[in-house]
């Protein structure tokens, strides 16, 4: 078990005028952790991931992460480029909306080579590869690789914008929303597929989920947040099945069973 | 009493329900239970006693308040009620085990991968994890055919049984095995007694409930008995 952090945030406060979208967040994640961030709409957990990832900068407090040569890199104060170079490298960012992520004019192959050949890559052959690997592990029939992601499901969008993140193999990656929108056996599939991707890559990973039932799936650790603030953390079952706070004990008993 | 493999001291436990204006609800009182190598111990009580509060708390699913859950692992004494979450998750993975009453069905994933993914901090292949897995399915009846299947569409005593594969096949030193056969015919809580007493002659150290007179008969070298709360003090 690592005794180090990959990523760190104390005393993280934001306010947006007189709303206060996150007030003194401590927060931790180790290496190959599922960090869960739970709350309804407006509890501050998207403004948090921003934070975390350095897309959106905090009014106090500070964000850290530690190179894999153990260098600690201040998020907030770094340089622009190194930041983009973080993205593009260490990082990734699967947004609830895959346009956001895809370019839509590009072919899937190319939406997947393209992070490759950011990171350097440039022998053809290879890239296209690696690109119909990853439609591969993400379940897109490799066919499909010369056609536009506009012909695309919804679903499919989504997993192919996991597949351009994970193909330059990230150690950390942030999710917002990953399944939200998606019909249900579409949503099964999809955290099927990252549950999976996750473990055998050793991935650490930073998720927004107003869902329960995905936290409890896929991550190892929960932090529930409501007002900007975090009223409580700790292992995924314990918070979900022991709730100590009323509030998430409102969230927990507000679920339906199906 | 110093080679337990687990203890509780003065474990108390209470929930307290903020939705229902706060009230408090104490469960578990003054708990001190002590576990060792090879044993069985039976937890008992009347229904609402806190046999399951205790279980729970035993694994870390629910928070102790008070007292401390010693649990050993990979040579020292870990205390679950204040230990880091990552603490937890590598007791679970390697030293405590435990069979709740229903499985949670995972979507997706066959049978034969919710056991072998059990067995995978203990093989080093997912062939040989896979193959063990295989192997205690069968013995515990559930056939060849149902191994790639998600249990989701199984009968109760079908997950029931896949629930006690994944749990015995990890091979932790401790094993919690909350009312395991339950939901099983008489030809399958025969194959579970026999696993329990295979588990015990290895080394294993169990707590469980048991609501079959028999199977307890069958398994348990002592009773633990858990008292109301009102009772208690």
């Amino acid at each position: 078990m690592s005794e180090t952090t990959l990523l760190s945030a104390r005393g993280v406060s934001l306010s947006f005028g007189a709303i206060q979208a996150l007030v003194g967040v401590d927060a931790d994640l180790w290496p190959g952790e599922v960090l869960a961030i739970v709350g309804e709409s407006g509890s501050g957990k998207t403004t948090l991931l921003n934070v975390l990832s350095g897309r959106a900068a905090p009014g106090t407090g500070a964000v850290w992460y530690r190179t894999p040569d153990g260098q600690l890199l201040d998020v907030h104060t770094m340089p622009a480029p190194a930041l983009r170079r973080l993205h593009r490298s260490d990082w990734g960012f699967v947004h609830q909306d895959p346009r956001q992520n895809l370019r839509m004019g590009v072919t899937a192959g190319g939406n997947v080579g393209e992070r490759l050949m950011a990171q350097g890559s440039r022998h053809y052959g290879h890239i296209r590869d690696a690109a119909r690997d990853w439609l591969v592990q993400t379940e897109i029939d490799p066919k499909r690789i010369d056609d536009l992601p506009r012909t695309f499901s919804g679903g499919m969008l989504q997993r192919l914008q996991i597949a351009r993140t994970l193909v330059t193999h990230p150690r950390l990656v942030f999710m917002d929303e990953p399944t939200g929108g998606l019909d249900v056996s579409v949503q099964a599939r999809l955290l099927d597929l990252i549950r999976s991707l996750v473990a055998r890559f050793g991935i650490a990973v930073v998720l927004v989920t107003h869902d329960i039932a995905v936290a409890r799936l896929l991550a190892h650790r929960t932090m529930v947040m409501q007002g900007g603030r975090v009223v409580e953390t700790g292992l995924t079952d314990q918070v979900l099945d022991d709730p100590q706070h009323a509030y998430t004990q409102l969230l927990v008993s507000s679920v339906l069973n199906a | 009493m110093n080679n337990a493999m687990l203890r509780t001291e003065g474990l108390c436990k209470a929930f307290m329900l903020h939705l229902q204006g706060g009230v408090r609800i104490p469960v578990l009182s003054q708990i001190d239970l002590d576990l060792h190598a090879g044993e069985c111990v039976a937890l008992v009580g009347p229904s609402g006693a806190g046999k399951s509060t205790l279980m729970r708390s035993l694994y870390g699913n629910y928070r102790a308040d008070v007292g401390r859950i010693l649990i050993r692992h990979g040579g020292s004494m870990v205390d679950l009620a204040t230990a880091d979450p990552r603490v937890i998750i590598a007791v679970r993975r390697q030293t405590m085990g435990y069979v709740s009453q229903f499985l949670r069905v995972v979507p997706r994933v066959s049978a034969l991968d919710i056991v072998a993914e059990a067995a995978m901090a203990r093989m080093h292949t997912l062939a040989t994890a896979r193959g063990a897995a295989a192997a205690l399915l069968t013995r515990l009846n559930i056939p060849a055919r149902l191994h790639a299947l998600p249990p989701a569409t199984f009968s109760g005593g079908e997950q029931q049984r896949v629930n006690l594969a994944r749990g015995f096949i990890g091979g932790h030193p401790i094993l919690l095995l909350d009312e395991p056969t339950a939901a099983l015919d008489p030809a399958n809580r025969a194959v579970v007694v026999a696993l329990i007493r295979e588990a015990k002659a290895r080394g294993i150290a169990i707590v469980g409930i048991f609501h079959d007179a028999e199977i307890r008969d069958a398994v348990a070298d002592r009773l633990f008995a858990v008292t109301p709360w009102q009772d208690a003090a």
